[in-house]
């Protein structure tokens, strides 16, 4: 076990260095030039050529690349064009948003969809069932940003108990955190709900007909224990899986949610380096992204075996 | 457990659950209202994200702005956009109009501390004149720059020039912001590490969030002018406490969190969420650029069909200013019919030559198509659609280039795409293109110094685009040496005149961005640049 996670941690590396070439030769080979931005509107070329050799985006690629591989080696991750501030210092002030409002809309759904997921399997057919689907379809068909305007206009215009925008840090206290991503999470959240509120539902639906759940039934065990221990248990690798790839592409949905909420995280801060070229954030970024998925994957894997004793690496 | 029981137990959890929520909304309720506090905050949501700090390096309107807080100026322009002094106390100017000498004002502090000195302005004007098109100009003039004694600076001239003041004035970008000597020694094409300035409003680098919060605290030390605000000029009193700039990208959260009293001003409402603001009581919709924008349409002057100005002049019976400003704006308050190549409204504004733009002509633009040899080769037009008014224009002009037997084909990019194809030389064909549209402030088209469009400096002068027409270019010399305001309207007019014969760029219409804010917020200055002195939140 402790080889298998040393060999997936090591896998890790050749990962990344592949990312790191990839992502590289994909920025620089896009058109688009951060000089030319920088520069402005009425620069001339000259200038804009000044500034492209004050840059270094004027050396050949194999230079670019060896430079910013070195500095990568010693965990620097390069200045932002624009800013001029260290890109660490960039992802530092933005991890924080974009992680409590992953972790909070996590478990948010979590909490929601689960126990809804498996009710709706315990009463399968019944009006509770049918609601069920009815609401995961909602969920999947209502973009978030009409979800974040619609409890905007309610909670923030209307009844004004939360704010509009922004978020607090909650290093300034937990309530006024709270406030700010109560509603950002709710409305990144309910497609997730949706997600794993289905596949919950088929998952414990699947198990519910299998033998050994006839068998403990006909133990005499009462259903609490049957639906919690025996079939929510063994139902519990899909669900997840599901939980884990829902985390990987929670990193989209969040882009939309801190634009409309004005949540400054890592989304935007990886869509305006985009717009603008800002190749060390974005290469930065990539990076960071591909090692939470292979990290996410990871835990997934090595979930797996405490819920089925039955898998071994 | 029978179904009575159960809605028995439902019943329970939802008093349960409205009970909590009454104890707690008042809770809530009271935290969204705040704490009054002492501290005067005035918070804004800027009009783009802050991303660099210093103004002579990035031409950036967000820059400029930040600038103008923290920064001082020379001269600054009023609102007959005649040059005032501004940190100047006195100047005079020798006989021979070849000698000009600047003594600063008393009570001048860098917010370090250390004092304003003659040498520091000087070093602010050299970085400058290497970044600015208008600076660059006037270093070209001058013979020596150079500090007499502490307050007092000397600047001495090759010929006589007519825009000394006017340049060190410049109201938008780059202005000649002034720094202490030990940053304006900075190569004018890197950053300055440290914002220090002398202006109304301290950086608080701190602060700073890039993408997301920028703050600026009132600098107790600041003495203003005695004379009122107007434009540029005038007495810069700090009104607040604190300056906030929220960089809010979505406009819908944008108005939303004007309305709840969030932010007490909004730089950039679209036209369509400003017409919704305008029936709300609280919030007051106006326009403070008295000059807005105006659109060109750029077209490639090395390459065929528009190497030929009878192509050119084709675009210009073309175009409908009318038919790009409806899509634009839509709204015919925030926009104008304005054939003047230097804008209306300013005192350059003049109607010789419009008559082609101002009446739309197919037939005659078709007649010119041909006459300028144009046999239906493919034109490529680079379409910007992340941005939404440029957007618009280029599908108009995209149909409008149809209309007249043009085989048009619209390219989508993003604008920083374009930034850097627009560089291209080459052909069409290979890589290269046609037409593009953008827009310019209204400040910084008001002259045919600070109108780079009409620029005729062919391929190493002339911006992207490259027209290339000596006329242009010696009458852009000549206004720059014009004695008096009357000279230079005449050569503006001859400018113009020749502009609409040899077609730099085609004029698509002037338009207004209106600001938003707050019936709590007082003092706002009228300006085609946005400035934070002389607000007030009561």
């Amino acid at each position: 076990m402790y080889a298998y996670v040393v060999r997936r941690i090591l896998a890790t590396i050749p990962v990344m260095g592949v990312v790191a070439i990839f992502v590289f030769l994909l920025l620089h080979l896009t058109p688009g030039d951060p000089a030319a931005v920088i520069a402005g509107d009425y620069a001339s070329p000259a200038d804009i050529e000044r500034i492209r050799e004050r840059l270094g985006l004027n050396d050949p690629l194999y230079i670019q690349f060896g430079r910013w591989i070195a500095h990568l080696a010693q965990g620097d991750l390069g200045i932002s064009i624009f800013s001029n501030l260290p890109v660490s210092q960039l992802v530092a002030q933005r991890l924080e948003p974009t992680l409590m409002l992953t972790v909070t809309t996590i478990v948010f759904a979590i909490i929601i969809a689960v126990p809804l997921g498996v009710f709706a399997a315990w009463k399968a057919g019944s009006f509770i069932d049918r609601f069920t689907m009815l609401f995961a379809v909602l969920g999947f068909s209502i973009p978030v940003f009409v979800v974040g305007y619609m409890l905007m206009y309610v909670f923030a215009i209307q009844l004004r108990w939360l704010p509009v925008q922004g978020y607090v840090s909650i290093a300034d206290g937990f309530w006024p955190f709270l406030r700010s991503i109560i509603l950002p999470s709710f409305a990144l959240g309910l497609i997730y709900i949706a997600l794993i509120a289905r596949i919950t539902r088929a998952s414990v639906l699947e198990v519910l007909t299998e033998d050994y759940i006839r068998t403990a039934h006909a133990k005499g065990l009462s259903s609490n224990v049957v639906l919690i221990r025996h079939a929510l248990k063994n139902a519990a690798v899909p669900i997840v899986t599901i939980i884990g790839i829902g985390i990987a592409l929670l990193i989209g949905g969040v882009v939309i949610t801190e634009s409309v909420f004005n949540i400054p995280g890592l989304g935007r801060l990886t869509v305006d380096a985009i717009l603008r070229r800002d190749y060390p954030i974005i290469q930065g970024m990539i990076l960071l992204f591909a090692g939470v998925y292979v990290l996410i994957n990871l835990l997934i894997d090595l979930s797996y075996t405490f819920l089925d004793p039955r898998i071994r690496y | 457990m029978t179904p009575t029981r159960k809605f028995t137990k439902l019943g329970k959890s939802i008093k349960l659950g409205a009970a909590a929520l009454a104890l707690v909304a008042p809770f809530v309720a009271s935290a969204v209202s705040g704490q009054a506090s002492a501290e005067k905050v005035f918070k804004a949501a800027v009009h783009a994200d802050l991303k660099n700090t210093d103004p002579i390096w990035t031409t950036a309107y967000i820059t400029r702005n930040h600038g103008y807080l923290v920064y001082d100026t020379l001269f600054a322009l009023d609102e007959n956009y005649e040059p005032q002094p501004q940190m100047v106390g006195e100047h005079t100017v020798s006989d021979d109009g070849l000698t000009y000498t600047f003594t600063l004002r008393d009570g001048l502090k860098w917010h370090d501390g250390t004092p304003v000195t003659a040498a520091d302005c000087v070093a602010s004007i050299q970085r400058w004149g290497k970044r600015d098109g208008m600076g660059q100009k006037l270093m070209d003039t001058t013979a020596s720059l150079e500090a007499v004694d502490d307050k007092t600076f000397k600047m001495v001239l090759k010929e006589p020039y007519g825009l000394v003041l006017h340049s060190l004035g410049k109201i938008s970008s780059n202005v000649p912001f002034m720094m202490p000597k030990r940053l304006a020694d900075t190569d004018a094409f890197e950053q300055v590490k440290e914002i220090v300035g002398s202006g109304p409003f301290k950086w608080v680098a701190d602060a700073w969030r890039p993408g997301s919060l920028a703050v600026y605290e009132k600098n107790e030390d600041y003495v203003p002018r005695s004379e009122p605000a107007s434009n540029a000029a005038g007495g810069k009193i700090a009104g607040v406490d604190r300056v906030e700039w929220h960089y809010i990208p979505d406009p819908a959260t944008a108005m939303n969190a004007l309305i709840s009293g969030e932010i007490d001003y909004w730089e950039n409402p679209p036209p369509d969420l400003s017409a919704a603001l305008k029936g709300n009581p609280d919030i007051k919709v106006t326009v403070l650029d008295p000059l807005g924008n105006q659109g060109w349409l750029r077209p490639n002057h090395l390459h065929p069909p528009f190497n030929n100005p009878k192509a050119r002049q084709a675009l210009v019976h073309m175009v409908s200013q009318a038919t790009y400003l409806q899509a634009i704006v839509g709204d015919p308050d925030l926009y104008k019919v304005c054939p003047a190549y230097f804008i209306c409204g300013t005192p350059l504004e003049s109607d010789v030559g419009t008559d082609a733009l101002a009446n739309q002509d197919f037939a005659k633009a078709k007649a010119l198509m041909k006459e300028a040899g144009y046999d239906g080769e493919k034109i490529i037009l680079m379409d910007p659609t992340d941005i939404p008014q440029l957007h618009a224009a280029s599908l108009v002009t995209a149909e409008l280039l149809r209309q007249i037997g043009v085989d048009v084909e619209v390219q989508a990019m993003d604008w920083s795409t374009l930034t850097s194809r627009r560089a291209e030389k080459k052909s069409p064909a290979d890589g290269g293109w046609n037409i593009f549209h953008t827009w310019s402030i209204g400040a910084d088209v008001s002259s045919p110094i600070a109108n780079i469009g009409v620029s005729g400096g062919c391929e190493e002068r002339a911006w992207f685009g490259w027209p290339c027409d000596e006329k242009l270019e010696s009458l852009r010399d000549a206004y720059a040496k014009a004695a008096d305001a009357a000279d230079q309207k005449v050569i503006g007019e001859q400018l113009q005149a020749r502009a609409f014969e040899v077609v730099p760029y085609v004029n698509f219409g002037q338009w207004f961005n209106p600001v938003a804010y707050r019936n709590n917020v007082k003092g706002v200055i009228s300006s085609p640049v946005q400035f934070y002195w002389n607000i007030a939140v009561e």
